[in-house]
């Protein structure tokens, strides 16, 4: 795996059988009810439902009414390791991954110190072989510090084992700063993602510059804050011929800025989260710090662009940015309060039960996007078929669950969907051929009779959670 | 006087027309209080209340204390400055040490919006927010709706002019809703920089220019801080006064001019036009007090009032 930037502790590969789950993998083109034999950690054989016999070393799952997936892939996760391991760190963090049904993730630099040299990723790389859970990638960021002003030696952090580069939380203010960056990746290689945002747009803003912004009289960010950044940096990416990433876009003219640079030819892709193609700026009515983020939530006109993008493939993958913060760092007044979500483990979920089940998106589409981000950076895209290393994960849509203070694997509990009850519970991730997670015990709401089976009902009963 | 009241004045969206009403009856009766040359009654006796001021005030502060001690309260008052908050003491640690007093009610004032519904989470305590960042200052607007209540009868139909730095101001807010929901129509008026995009959707109108000031029946003025001209809202104090000074020749007769205090003098309002009969700005703040009363009693004891006021 290491020669695919990735690293964890490594475990003896699963001896088990699936069975009977319903696979759902679209590019593999499975669709339909399957044993799934995994041996040596990898997938050994599929076959129609019960006529797989169980490892003789190895256990047996009845899986009849789950589902199996291919396992997501988180390309932007904050696992605040080295520095804040008060909010999340590797072995955490990982398990929040593999609880959300995530094989593989990719942290961003911006800790403490931040990731900008060798030396500290190489000791990052040295834990995660010790701690990680899962496989996790590691971005350093594109300048010393964060501060803008001088390049890391991005060769040799590639040579560390960086995927890619990044500043996220911070924009690349300067354009000839991100331009260098972009020249030298010429050489290094990987990939060069961006957090986009105007900090004389932004000004103070803790929110989305509109209505409620208004409303509540807190200071906005306006969408162009970000929408002009990634128009510039989309026409330096075609003049440089460059690897570009956006990360988190969050509203409607940065997905046309996106649209426009990629009908142009320019080599750039997007990711999305799901609180922004769940949540609207109008929770922020609550002032509840837990909905305070950047980017920020947006409008309605903003969700359903983004869920639009998602759909024709504008916006490639879907990302969680996880960001875990301590209790204290978010019960304080909204403009004092620290900015994320935590996500991990409630990524699928939301998009199942806020888009799927009422008809937005369908579930394929929100598998293939879950997957999608590692390829991104180059990494192997989880498949479910034989021969494969099994990545994979096995959910069941019907279980409901509150989300709550309790019962997270991440050390944090700064959600933004506290409070609601959501459909599809991750009871199993296998992760680079081993079992990264299993649901001890399922605590469940009644079923919402959901999606038995194969077909899912464009309106299953289950409405959009109000927006607040 | 059926109406609902809250368990707490975070916003005046926590009141309906009926429940702003019954305040200002019962701020009628209070002012009546005020006029006695004892002006105490007995209602809060024994009962404790926390002012908790992490901003600089003077007569949001006093009259909340006046209040307090008018309806027998015992008044703790705690400023930022030289309390534990001092000393870096969060807000929720300060809010459940303060609880340990067993207070009836938490009067909070905070540079942060959103910092009074938080302190609800936290104490068995009525919280009254007395300003909160730029959210809201709902006892601002209800001692503005009493005062004018009691000059024209009514609010319906009256056209309202909120002319200032609305970006800014929690008093601007609060005063939105509340005259809107008394039946008034209300247009902000002042420089593009310091409209807030999207504030028509509080149910009033914005407009840059100050040409139809006339129309209003009722010119309140916003306090111009000035830091706003070292940000770059307004290019200079001198065009700001130039195009949005509310002076006697700006104002025509009949017209009545309120501000929330304190006022620049020379900036925002010409001192001619303070000193104008016109002015009700010394009502205001003497509603304060008969308007706080009515909040406190409201909220803490809440239905017959007879026997506490007589």
């Amino acid at each position: 795996m290491s020669a695919e930037r990735l690293f964890h502790r490594q475990r003896p590969g699963a001896e088990l059988l699936i069975r009977g789950a319903y696979v759902l993998d679209p590019r593999t083109d499975l669709d339909g009810p399957h044993d799934i034999l995994i041996r040596g950690g990898r997938i050994a054989e599929l076959g129609g439902p019960g006529s797989l016999p169980g490892p003789p070393d190895g256990e047996t799952l009845d899986a009849a009414g789950k589902h199996a997936f291919p396992a997501f892939v988180d390309p932007h996760a904050h696992l605040r390791t080295p520095g804040q391991e008060y909010k999340e760190d590797l072995d955490t963090g990982t398990a929040a991954a593999a609880a959300g049904g995530f094989c593989a993730l990719i942290a961003m630099p911006n800790t403490q110190p931040v990731v900008d040299e060798a030396a500290i990723l190489g000791s990052l790389v040295d834990r995660a072989r010790r701690e990680a859970r899962v496989p996790v990638g590691f971005l350093a960021s594109i300048t010393h510090g964060l501060r803008g002003k001088e390049l890391t030696e991005m060769a040799a952090l590639r040579d560390a084992g960086a995927l890619g580069f990044t500043d996220d939380g911070l924009p690349v203010v300067s354009a000839g700063m991100l331009r260098k960056a972009l020249q030298y990746q010429r050489l290094c290689g990987g990939v060069v993602s961006l957090h986009e945002e105007d900090p004389a747009l932004s000004g103070d803003g803790v929110m989305h510059e509109g209505a409620v912004s208004a409303r509540v009289g807190l200071a906005g960010i306006p969408s162009v804050s970000e929408s002009t950044m990634v128009a510039r940096d989309a026409a330096l990416a075609a003049y440089e011929d460059a690897r570009v990433h956006f990360q988190h876009l969050s509203c409607a003219e940065s997905v046309r800025a996106l649209a426009d640079a990629k009908a142009g030819g320019a080599r750039v892709s997007g990711e999305v989260c799901p609180h922004h193609l769940t949540l609207t700026d109008d929770a922020v009515r609550t002032l509840d710090s837990r909905f305070k983020m950047n980017p920020p939530l947006r409008t309605e006109v903003d969700r359903r662009a983004l869920v639009e993008a998602l759909k024709s493939g504008v916006l490639d993958c879907i990302a969680t940015d996880h960001a875990p913060h301590a209790r204290h760092e978010k019960e304080v007044p909204f403009e004092l309060a620290a900015m994320g979500t935590t996500g991990l483990e409630t990524a699928f979920a939301a998009l199942l039960t806020e888009l799927v089940i009422p008809g937005e998106l369908d579930l394929a589409t929100v598998v293939e996007r879950m997957s999608a981000g590692g390829a991104l950076y180059g990494l192997t895209t989880p498949r479910i078929a034989v021969n494969e290393i099994a990545n994979l994960c096995l959910v069941d849509l019907d279980a409901r669950f509150q989300v709550g203070e309790e019962g997270y694997a991440s050390r944090s509990a700064n959600c933004c969907f506290h409070g609601r009850a959501l459909c599809g519970r991750v009871l199993l991730t296998v992760a680079a051929g081993a079992i990264a997670f299993r649901r001890p015990m399922l605590v469940q709401l009644p079923t919402s009779g959901f999606a038995r089976g194969a077909t899912l009902p464009s309106g299953a009963g289950l409405g959009r959670g109000a927006n607040a | 006087m059926s109406a609902h009241m809250p368990r707490h004045l975070i916003s005046i969206d926590d009141l309906d027309r009926a429940g702003i009403e019954r305040i200002l009856d019962r701020a009628e009766s209070f002012a009546e209080v005020s006029g006695r040359e004892i002006k105490k009654v007995p209602a809060l006796r024994g009962r404790t209340i926390v002012n908790l001021f992490y901003e600089a005030s003077t007569r949001t502060s006093s009259s909340f204390e006046l209040a307090a001690k008018r309806l027998s309260a015992d008044v703790v008052s705690i400023r930022s400055a030289g309390s534990s908050v001092d000393k870096g003491e969060s807000l929720k640690d300060t809010v459940q040490t303060l609880s340990a007093y067993d207070p009836a009610a938490i009067v909070i004032r905070s540079p942060n919006a959103g910092a009074a519904q938080l302190v609800a989470g936290w104490t068995a305590a009525a919280v009254i927010n007395a300003g909160d960042g730029k959210h809201e200052h709902p006892t601002q607007a209800l001692l503005d709706v009493f005062t004018l209540r009691r000059r024209l009868g009514t609010l319906d139909g009256t056209r309202i002019w909120i002319v200032g730095d609305v970006l800014h101001s929690r008093v601007a807010r609060s005063n939105i809703l509340a005259f809107t929901r008394m039946g008034a129509r209300v247009t902000v008026c002042g420089p593009p920089t310091l409209i807030p995009r999207g504030i028509e959707t509080l149910g009033c109108e914005a407009t840059p220019s100050i040409e139809r000031l006339h129309e209003a029946e009722v010119v309140y003025v916003l306090r111009m801080q000035h830091e706003r001209m070292s940000e770059s809202f307004v290019p200079s104090l001198r065009e700001y006064s130039a195009r949005y000074q509310v002076s006697p020749g700006r104002l025509r007769p009949g017209q009545l001019l309120m501000h929330p205090g304190p006022v620049n003098r020379g900036v925002e309002l010409s001192a001619d036009a303070i000193d104008s009969p016109q002015a009700l700005i010394g009502e205001q703040v003497k509603a304060g007090v008969a308007v706080r009363m009515a909040v406190l009693y409201e909220l803490l004891v809440g239905s017959p009032m007879l026997e506490a006021v007589a």
